[in-house]
């Protein structure tokens, strides 16, 4: 018989063990016993299984199997998930709102409106000619080889993920700073958030929202991108000199005063340098997300992969990479200028 | 000595740790500094505190690193809350105040100068120095017009668009300065203000502070670990040890009259002709005396009336103040004066063991 009736007959379970059983489903092992040929003489201890759920199973027929974890938690899920929806649907809408007028901005507006457009802004942040050329050279790449529209959705999507993360990290780290009871609850959070394959979020989101709202892929990417700008906004706030701190205090500052006077402008380097990541980790999981129908860049890797089409994918992942490089270099010139204006 | 008492501090105690409360019944007790860390795992930063610092003078806390002199500077605008004990100032305690009147206190009674000067880096000279007023509300124009006057008073005029990065230590500290006269505040509290500058630029700024002070007779609470500077600035000196007075007083009687070991080996590398005054040590009298070779002013120090008298100790000088007379000053007296009392009571440096060259090491 199986490894560990002594178990439960040592315990005296066995009645409860038996209680009502016909032959449940038949676990692997059982399988693989039967196929070997019918009972196997009694096991020596050098066989002995490791007390799985299936190992237990075995001796006692009441006691769950291991795919019934999986399914309880399927169960679960599925049961509190109308709810949660009914509670996530409404406060995520605006997210499909911006989503949706972002790209429809990005794609209506004609090439020679938005392409100078982009560069003023590049020219704005950085300050520097050369790298607005750079970014010219790059965004005609792109549109030159029609890859023009794929690209703008790539854009539009991390711009709005990226403000949003901007928007609800930088609170979310400035309450880090100021206490330290938050800190300790969200810092294994954001460790969960930033581990988690990147594949594993879009599982459960799949089940709460339809797979046609761009939300779906928007919350995948604010999840896996927020974590730069909120632990960097934290860090930042901590390191701003301590006795800067104390003269501010000692002049009389409110905390509002403090803190948008002094801790928010000096670190604002460090500020800066979350977004950076954040738009990189945006981009990143943009590419992921086309596998529930975000558009842009990834929907062409994904056709590459797909299909087998060599060069649409070799491309595709040159054009995400020449956005990432733009992307990056533009965010550290700003960064740059942040930091020379206040040198210590 | 007048009894103008503008900030005093009453049996203040400030304990660091989990339980200063706990900790305090200790050190009630006398239970000690070191005592306290091993077996208690508390710090004791102040202990039994009593100063009274009277207005439009200099009060110089003196002591070596970790004796608690920022500690103690930071009780009076709280910065750091007390374990225990008043602080009083302008009559009024200043631990029963609400937020509100704490920060008019900071606001308005205030100022602070800082060790590395501290000001704000992302900000100009020029708003800098305003930003006491800023906070207070005032518009852009009254701000930038005073801080601009403390600014050329301190000697930086046409520095207002700079950043603090672009000037040198010494002229940062002078924003640092504007940015507390700025504030318009009849206190001024100095954390080891000039410490972190070189000498040259030290003796400058020493000279500064003394210039401004006969002019605005601020109540200035002074920290310092260096006895030069300390006896240069000091109306009152409080040295502190271990978290602990262990003599405060007029700068020259502490020089004369020190009462522990500790302070006679702190203040026995000095050149005490150059400190002394001859008030500290000649004979108080009106009465003429015949035979005097001149007259010396009670301010001036022993080394110029070494200079004058060419070191022959026969002699003896009339000493006035404002043109009358107060005492006479004989140049044996003078000499005397000039050995430690350490020294001349119980041999060179010899009973006070320990502390002597904890002192002279850390120095
Ligand atoms: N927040 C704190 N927590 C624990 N101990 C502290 C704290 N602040 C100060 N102390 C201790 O209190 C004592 C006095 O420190 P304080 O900073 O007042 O010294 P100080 O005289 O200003 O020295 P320095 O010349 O180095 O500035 C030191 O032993 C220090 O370790
Ligand atoms: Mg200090």
């Amino acid at each position: 018989m199986a490894s560990y009736d002594f178990l439960f007959d040592g315990l005296g379970l066995r009645d409860w063990c038996e209680a009502g059983t016909s032959d449940g489903p038949m676990s692997m092992a059982d399988l693989i016993g039967k196929a070997a040929g019918g009972e196997a003489a009694a096991p020596t201890i050098w066989e002995l299984p490791f007390p799985s759920m299936d190992a237990l199973n075995d001796a006692c027929p009441n006691f769950p199997q291991a795919r019934e974890l999986t399914k309880g938690l399927e169960n679960g899920f599925l049961s509190i998930k109308d709810g949660l929806s009914l509670f996530l649907d409404p406060i995520t809408q605006p997210l499909s709102w911006s989503l949706e007028a972002a790209l429809w901005l990005f794609q209506t507006a004609p090439w020679w409106i938005m392409i100078p457009l982009l560069l003023l802004v590049v020219q704005l942040v950085s300050r520097s000619v050369k790298l607005v050329g750079f970014v010219a050279l790059c965004l005609g790449f792109l549109a030159f080889i029609d890859y023009y529209d794929h690209a703008m959705q790539t854009l539009a999507i991390i711009f709005v993920c990226a403000a949003i993360c901007v928007l609800i990290g930088v609170p979310i780290g400035i309450a880090m700073s100021r206490s330290n009871t938050f800190q300790n609850i969200t810092t294994p959070v954001l460790d969960m958030l930033q581990t988690l394959p990147p594949f594993v979020y879009l599982i459960p989101l799949i089940f709460l929202f339809s797979v046609t709202e761009p939300k779906l892929y928007g919350i995948a990417i604010i999840l896996y991108a927020i974590v730069p700008v909120i632990r960097l906004t934290n860090l930042g706030i901590r390191l701003v000199d301590k006795e800067v701190i104390e003269a501010a205090e000692s002049f009389g500052m409110t905390s509002w005063q403090k803190l948008t006077g002094v801790q928010i402008p000096l670190a604002l380097p460090n500020i800066m340098a979350g977004v950076n990541q954040t738009i990189m980790m945006s981009l990143a999981m943009v590419v992921i997300a086309s596998l529930v129908s975000a558009p842009g860049l990834g929907v062409l890797v994904l056709r590459g992969i797909r299909n087998l089409e060599l060069g649409v994918g070799l491309l595709s992942g040159l054009g995400i990479v020449l956005l990432a490089v733009v992307l990056d270099r533009v965010t550290k010139a700003a960064l740059a200028r942040v930091n020379a204006a206040q040198k210590h | 000595m007048s009894d103008d008492i503008k900030i005093s501090i009453r049996n203040l105690f400030k304990i660091f740790g989990p339980d200063p409360q706990g900790a305090l019944e200790h050190v009630r007790a006398g239970m000690g500094k070191s005592d306290l860390l091993e077996e208690q795992g508390h710090v004791l930063g102040l202990k039994d505190i009593n100063v009274d610092m009277q207005a439009g003078k200099i009060t110089v806390i003196m002591g070596l690193s970790g004796s608690g002199k920022s500690t103690l500077i930071r009780h009076l605008n709280r910065l750091i809350e007390p374990t225990a004990g008043e602080v009083i100032v302008n009559g009024e305690d200043v631990l029963a105040y609400n937020e509100d009147q704490l920060r008019r206190l900071r606001r308005e009674n205030m100022s602070m100068v800082f060790q590395k000067f501290a000001l704000l880096p992302h900000r100009t000279v020029l708003e800098n120095a305003g930003m006491p007023l800023e906070v207070r509300g005032y518009d852009r124009k009254d701000r930038e017009d005073e801080a601009r006057k403390w600014l050329n008073r301190v000697g930086l005029e046409g520095q207002d668009n700079q950043f603090p990065h672009q000037l040198s230590g010494g002229m940062q500290q002078r924003v640092g300065i504007a940015r507390a006269l700025t504030s318009n505040a009849d206190i001024m509290l100095m954390d080891e203000a000039f410490s972190a500058l070189d000498p040259l630029i030290r003796t400058d700024m020493q000279d500064l502070l003394l210039e401004l002070q006969e002019e605005l007779h601020k109540t200035v609470v002074f920290i310092t670990h260096d006895l030069d500077e300390a006896l240069k600035l000091a109306d009152h000196l409080v040295i502190l040890k271990d978290g602990q007075i262990i003599q405060q007083g007029e700068p020259q009687h502490i020089l004369l009259h020190p009462n522990d070991p500790y302070i006679m080996d702190f203040i026995s590398d000095i050149n005490r002709a150059r400190v002394l005054r001859v008030r500290s040590v000649m004979q108080k009298t009106d009465q003429h005396r015949p035979g005097l070779a001149g007259d010396v002013d009670a301010e001036d120090t022993l080394e110029s009336v070494i200079a004058l008298s060419g070191g022959d100790t026969a002699l003896g000088y009339r000493v006035l103040r404002h043109g009358t007379q107060v005492g006479i000053l004989s140049v044996k007296d003078l000499v005397r004066a000039l050995v430690p009392t350490a020294a001349s009571e119980e041999g060179p440096r010899s009973s006070s063991g320990l502390s002597l060259s904890h002192g002279t090491g850390s120095r």
